[in-house]
């Protein structure tokens, strides 16, 4: 317990280390969302080696941390409604087990962006900003699975007994 | 990649590239005149042909010049709706967030809140 306690704590900060590397990068392409979401590789990465629950709670910590440290109310408005759409597709996507790691992130980062998109609509109450649904959904599913080979190499390069964290 | 891997990704192209071709059908026109609005209610319409400052109740300015509305200055932090570039066409729009505004490209003098309508444009 206290082992997976620390291993929790680890990822946690791990996430929030990302979640300040991407805010250094301009990685801007003229369309407002588009995103590395280098910390979705922590999230599967947790996903795969802990479970749903635990990563859920990271997901969770990281947004409100990241939010209070470099963001504001917006983007945690932001960053939940993106994080927990694509968190609940890729759990399906797991459980349903017809796709790999790849193909989890890859739904992750396209839900991530759609979930974005919607609150962003409902916020500023205009439908049209459906017009950047088309460069998002591609942005997403790029990004989703460069970031879904960086996890399947890492989980890969684990020693078989540590695949699991129990 | 499993098989199934690929098939996600071609079926989010498609499904990219089918609204692709729905927004520019709808969309590919230049537009008249730009709506702004401030949490959702309408704030002005101001058209496109004629240059202008458009000051935005203080927290965002809007400049209208060549066609074109950019938004030129906000004093939220992110400034993502600065960065963003100049919209010209039917149902572009420029959001600034943490403001509530919204400068929205429309082909016509329909500003009753309906989405523009670009056949109406063409029969006017």
């Amino acid at each position: 317990m206290r082992h997976k306690i620390a291993f929790l704590g680890m990822f946690t900060a791990f996430a929030l280390i990302a979640s300040y590397i991407e805010s250094l990068i301009p990685f801007y392409f003229g369309i407002p969302g588009v995103k590395l979401g280098l910390t979705n590789a922590v999230i599967v990465l947790v996903l795969y080696l802990m479970g749903t629950k635990e990563a859920l709670a990271v997901s969770f910590a990281r947004i409100l941390l990241a939010g209070f440290l470099f963001g504001n109310l917006y983007s945690i408005l932001y960053s939940l409604a993106g994080g927990m759409l694509s968190f609940l597709v890729m759990v399906l996507l797991k459980r349903w087990n017809r796709f790999s790691v790849v193909g989890v992130s890859m739904a992750g980062g396209v839900f991530h962006n759609v979930g974005q998109i919607l609150v962003a609509m409902a916020v500023v109450e205009n439908v049209s900003l459906a017009y950047y649904m088309p460069p998002l959904l591609i942005s997403g599913v790029i990004t989703g699975m460069l970031i879904g080979v960086a996890a399947r190499e890492v989980l890969k390069k684990l020693p078989a007994g540590n695949r699991r964290i129990k | 990649m499993k098989k199934n891997d690929w098939m996600l990704l071609a079926a989010v192209i498609v499904i990219a590239a089918g609204l692709y071709v729905v927004n520019t059908w709808i969309i590919h026109k230049p537009g008249k005149e730009v709506v702004v609005t401030v949490e959702g209610k309408l704030y002005g319409t101001y058209p496109l042909n004629e240059d202008a400052v458009i000051d935005i109740q203080g927290t965002n300015r809007l400049e209208i010049r060549d066609g074109k509305a950019d938004m030129v200055w906000a004093d939220c932090p992110d400034k993502l709706c600065v960065h963003q570039k100049a919209i010209q066409r039917n149902g572009e729009t420029i959001v600034c967030l943490p403001n509530q505004v919204v400068a929205e490209v429309k082909g016509d003098g329909n500003t009753d809140g309906s989405e523009a309508d670009g056949v109406d444009a063409v029969a006017h």
